[in-house]
């Protein structure tokens, strides 16, 4: 069974995972023709030498262990080190990488949230994201609803999310188009001064380092 | 390169960076990247050339018209250069 | 739900299915998936397969965009992935037609579930 390794038994009932969304079609469902081909095109590639079993574990165990939170871990550092936050809006890429995060090849831009800015980050042609920081994208993310629209009519799309800018902000929308990818450096909630930097960063969400969301206020 | 540029508005059939919606549109480069392998090649296994490519800022106003929801509202995305018409003298 | 708003290709704007910014489209959907093991293995070998050389993002983009807006609205993400990885393996000389056909029924003889026909 696919949740056989977690321990509270009354976060998974009705079929929903830990996380509280619908469990894909897995391990116990009837074989369907694309997995059937993935296994076919897995296997020929490892008898021909081209991978092998444990590389393709390694590198599912590797983004399965990125996520929103090493992106937030660098949001914190940006609002409570501004020599930091220099060099994140310089070169993200290396700012990322100066935290000790292996983000590959990711070419990296931060676009900075201010009082009169809010910066969304979208990829019309695809669904470009900075996967090697923040792990996969939300599934919504990769809709045609969002791809879209939120170009033409952001303000309408970040109040869907609950965002609701005045006009006096700018909004800049980011679209993803070539080699470079965004992140959102969010405006430090007001009321934060006392925290710590981990206590900062479990203030800022995924949603937050897109641009369809703000951080959370501190508790 | 020019500070403003044109989108050019060519609609060729195949793998292109240039979404639809800037294609004729006037905006100004933000910043430049530097050089990067054409995806337009790569994408056909073709021998990919290095090619300039650039942050455009474009405003809503340009891009949507009337439509816009706010007009002052900004639009990034990167195009590369050979889809660039420089407009500065 | 609205039904898709996005024109097919035309000779008169040449634009194409999946270059949908600006169009018109109903409202967000935030339903969010774990993904599946199998799905997980298909990013994973998209991620070995071009940083090993044998293609590229470019190429998986071009062979998704060219399926059509129709494996967009009825297939799932890391399906059209799996077919287009397909293609571009195929096309880069890795394997055969012949040899994928072979691989996939010897495949579905192991089982009727995906834990028996990948051995876990």
């Amino acid at each position: 069974m696919p949740h056989d390794h977690h321990d509270h038994d009354d976060f998974h009932h009705d079929g929903m995972s830990p996380s509280g969304h619908p469990y894909r079609a897995d391990n116990d469902t009837p074989l369907t023709y694309w997995q059937v081909m993935e296994i076919a095109i897995r296997e020929l590639l490892i008898d021909k030498g081209i991978a092998t079993a444990s590389e393709i574990a390694v590198q599912i165990d590797t983004m399965d262990a990125r996520s929103p939170a090493d992106g937030a871990s660098v949001v914190a550092r940006a609002w409570t080190d501004p020599d930091f936050k220099g060099r994140l809006l310089q070169d993200a890429s290396a700012a990322a990488r100066e935290l000790g995060f292996d983000i590959g090849a990711l070419r990296l831009i931060a676009v900075e949230n201010t009082a009169d800015i809010h910066n969304v980050v979208v990829c019309t042609l695809c669904s470009c994201y900075p996967r090697n920081l923040l792990g996969l994208p939300p599934d919504w993310y990769k809709t045609r609803a969002y791809r879209s629209r939120v170009v033409k009519e952001p303000r309408r799309v970040l109040a869907e999310f609950g965002l609701t800018l005045p006009l006096s902000t700018r909004v800049r929308v980011h679209d993803s188009t070539a080699d470079m990818r965004y992140i959102v450096l969010p405006a430090r909630p007001a009321g934060t001064e006392s925290l710590s930097e981990e206590q900062l960063a479990a203030l800022v969400t995924r949603d937050s380092m897109i641009g369809t969301g703000l951080p959370k206020s501190p508790a | 390169m020019a500070e403003r540029v044109r989108v050019r508005s060519m609609m060729p059939p195949g793998h292109v960076r240039t979404p639809a919606y800037l294609r004729g549109k006037v905006g100004e480069i933000e910043r430049s990247l530097g050089a990067f392998p054409n995806p337009e090649e790569l994408a056909y296994r073709q021998k990919a050339t290095a090619r300039p490519l650039y942050r455009v800022r474009f405003t809503m106003a340009e891009v949507w018209g009337a439509e816009a929801e706010n007009p002052d509202d900004t639009l990034d995305a990167e195009i590369f250069a050979h889809w660039l018409i420089p407009l500065d003298d | 739900m609205d039904a898709p708003t996005v024109p097919p290709m035309t000779e008169e704007t040449g634009r194409r299915w999946h270059d949908m910014g600006g169009l018109k489209a109903g409202p967000l959907d935030a339903t969010q998936h774990d993904f599946a093991l199998w799905e997980k293995r298909v990013d994973a070998l998209m991620v070995l397969c071009s940083a090993k050389g044998y293609f590229t993002v470019d190429g998986l983009r071009r062979a998704l965009e060219d399926m059509g807006e129709d494996a967009f609205e009825t297939m799932s993400y890391y399906e059209r992935w799996v077919a287009s990885i397909n293609n571009n393996l195929l096309e880069a000389g890795v394997y055969t037609v012949e040899e994928l056909g072979r691989r996939m029924q010897e495949v579905m003889a192991r089982g009727k579930t995906y834990g028996e026909a990948s051995g876990g």
